[in-house]
């Protein structure tokens, strides 16, 4: 059925993680989608940094805060080659995607003027809502809603109607966290250009399962968290066209981020250094680029492929259970399965699941817009990841299966 | 019987599952046996905040006595519901003010209690509590 572009079962050697038992039975990690598992190779440079050159960086003269920042600063030029930035000083070590849109947010709000608009997607995560909102409070400008559709893509002829040359930026995901689609970035970037607007994607959701060309893209600033990707919790990337970082004010005061204080007067440091205030989290970050290294020697073909067949897999044997319905089902999506079955609600079967070792995240996802448009009040989300199997999905359904029998 | 009773009683009946899924079961048929509170009072004032589920819960007295009603839109909320106010419905405020929670860790649903777990067990106890402080102070 699934036809292996790697060896499963080697990879999954590199996760001690799914190893353990949860409740007697054996882990299924079915919230990947939420955060992804720790491969062994980030959790030893996690180690090899504390036991061996743990230092602050940019400022010590001696050996280990040199070793330090040289390692550091090699995670970005990582990350810069992953994400084919043009220059490691439009990547911004950020504490995660969350902290990448706030950053941007606030940049704009001197950027910005009353009736200046704002469009956002319906498909979006809260984080990439009430930044926003909190910017057009502070500014005046107008918030717009690009609306979705029933099969969870949004409605581009809609998104056409609300650009203008009042619009001075575009906020959208990569790809929806609670359904998996994948939107049309590259029409959304363009189209926005097209009336001068600035455009932000979030890809905490694409950038476990597609490698993003931001030269490519053309887009202005794109930002990710490193735990979706077998990275650490608490740190990530924005990445912005030098041409943006170089308009927007620094976000935090500190130390890192200037060039000189007096107390009349301080210059900031360059970029990235202007918006990396305070001491980063350096051994985040280098286990960062650890995550980038670990899955680029997999390949992200490979894992694109192989999740693709997990999906379809799943979707299929999902559905042959009475009175399942799976939202959002376009074609163009990642393995995210967001699922009802009728009569039942979400958060019993995400109990009974989890009373049989399956991990699934249950609720409203943080998209209550998108829970409100289908009209109900959460989803269970199974998402996987390339290191899930076939077998784990046959041990979702029959326990999904389980669950629906003790629940009617 | 007093709340100490009940819950004794309720941990008695625990105590002969064998495993989480007989109790799971049991769990579920208490659920259906909830007494329903009237449509008129599933309210939003009546949702108890902290629950990734829905759950309404009304109180009222009769005599000296406070009873309670209950409803939720997911059946495993609605059992816990059920076995709490199994134990604390149709007692004195006082009694319901001054009643030990610990039988919950007693019946194997400890996992429920802690603050984070989103069917916020710990919310409903909290809540009951309130209503029966909120009547004590009326019946004084």
């Amino acid at each position: 059925m699934i036809q292996t572009v790697f060896d499963i079962l080697s990879i999954r050697k590199d996760f001690p993680i799914l190893n353990r038992k949860v409740n007697g039975y054996p882990l299924v990690y079915l919230d990947n989608a939420a955060t992804s598992q720790t491969p062994q190779k980030v959790i030893d440079t996690i180690v090899d940094y504390y036991s061996n050159y743990n230092a602050n960086i940019h400022r010590g003269v001696h050996t280990l805060s040199q070793e330090a920042t040289d390692v550091y600063e090699q995670a970005r030029q990582k990350i810069q080659k992953h994400f084919n930035a043009a220059k490691s000083q439009e990547i911004i070590f950020t504490s995660g995607t969350t902290h990448g849109i706030n950053l941007v947010a606030n940049g704009f709000t001197t950027l910005l003027e009353k009736g200046d608009e704002i469009i956002v997607s319906a498909l979006e995560h809260h984080s990439n809502i009430v930044p926003w909102q909190m910017l057009c409070e502070r500014t005046g400008a107008v918030l717009k809603v690009i609306p979705m559709n029933l099969e969870g893509k949004l409605v581009m002829e809609e998104y056409h109607k609300l650009l203008s040359n009042r619009t001075k930026l575009v906020f959208c995901n990569h790809v929806s966290n609670a359904l998996g689609t994948i939107n049309p970035i590259e029409k959304i970037i363009t189209a926005a250009h097209n009336v001068g607007a600035a455009v932000l994607i979030d890809g905490a959701q694409a950038a476990p399962h597609i490698k993003a060309d931001v030269q490519k893209l053309d887009v202005d600033f794109y930002v990710v968290s490193a735990h979706k990707m077998c990275g650490p919790t608490g740190v990530g990337m924005l990445y912005g066209k030098e041409e943006w970082l170089n308009k927007l004010p620094p976000y935090q005061g500190g130390g890192e981020m200037i060039a000189e204080v007096s107390f009349e007067k301080t210059t900031y440091a360059d970029l990235p250094h202007k918006f990396e205030a305070g001491t980063p989290n350096i051994c985040g970050g280098i286990a960062f680029g650890a995550a980038l290294d670990y899955m680029n020697a997999i390949g992200f073909d490979a894992i694109a492929q192989y999740e693709h067949e997990l999906l379809q897999y799943a979707t299929q044997e999902l559905l042959a259970i009475d009175g399942l319905r799976i939202y959002g089902d376009t074609k163009e999506k990642t393995a995210v399965i967001s699922f009802n079955i009728e009569g039942l609600h979400p958060y019993d079967i995400g109990s009974i699941l989890d009373k049989l070792g399956v991990a699934v995240r249950t609720g409203h996802h943080c998209a209550q817009p998108i829970m409100d448009f289908y009209k109900i009040p959460g989803t269970v989300r199974a998402s996987f990841s390339f290191y899930n199997t076939k077998e784990e999905v046959d041990i979702l359904v029959s326990s999904v299966r389980r669950a629906k029998t003790m629940l009617s | 019987m007093s709340i100490k009773e009940i819950q004794e009683e309720i941990v008695d009946e625990f105590s002969m599952f064998e495993d989480w899924m007989q109790r799971y079961e049991y769990m579920i048929e208490l659920g259906k046996s909830l007494p329903m509170i009237k449509e008129q009072y599933k309210t939003d004032d009546n949702i108890i905040k902290g629950c990734q589920s829905k759950v309404w819960v009304h109180a009222e007295l009769e005599g000296d006595r406070l009873v309670f009603t209950a409803d939720s839109d997911a059946i495993i909320t609605k059992g816990i519901i059920a076995i709490l106010i199994r134990a604390f419905s149709n007692q004195k405020p006082k009694d319901i003010i001054d009643a030990d929670t610990s039988f919950i860790d007693e019946i194997g649903l400890k996992e429920h209690l802690s603050p984070t777990r989103a069917n916020g067990l710990v919310s409903m106890i909290k809540q009951l509590k309130l209503y029966a402080v909120a009547y004590q102070t009326q019946l004084n």
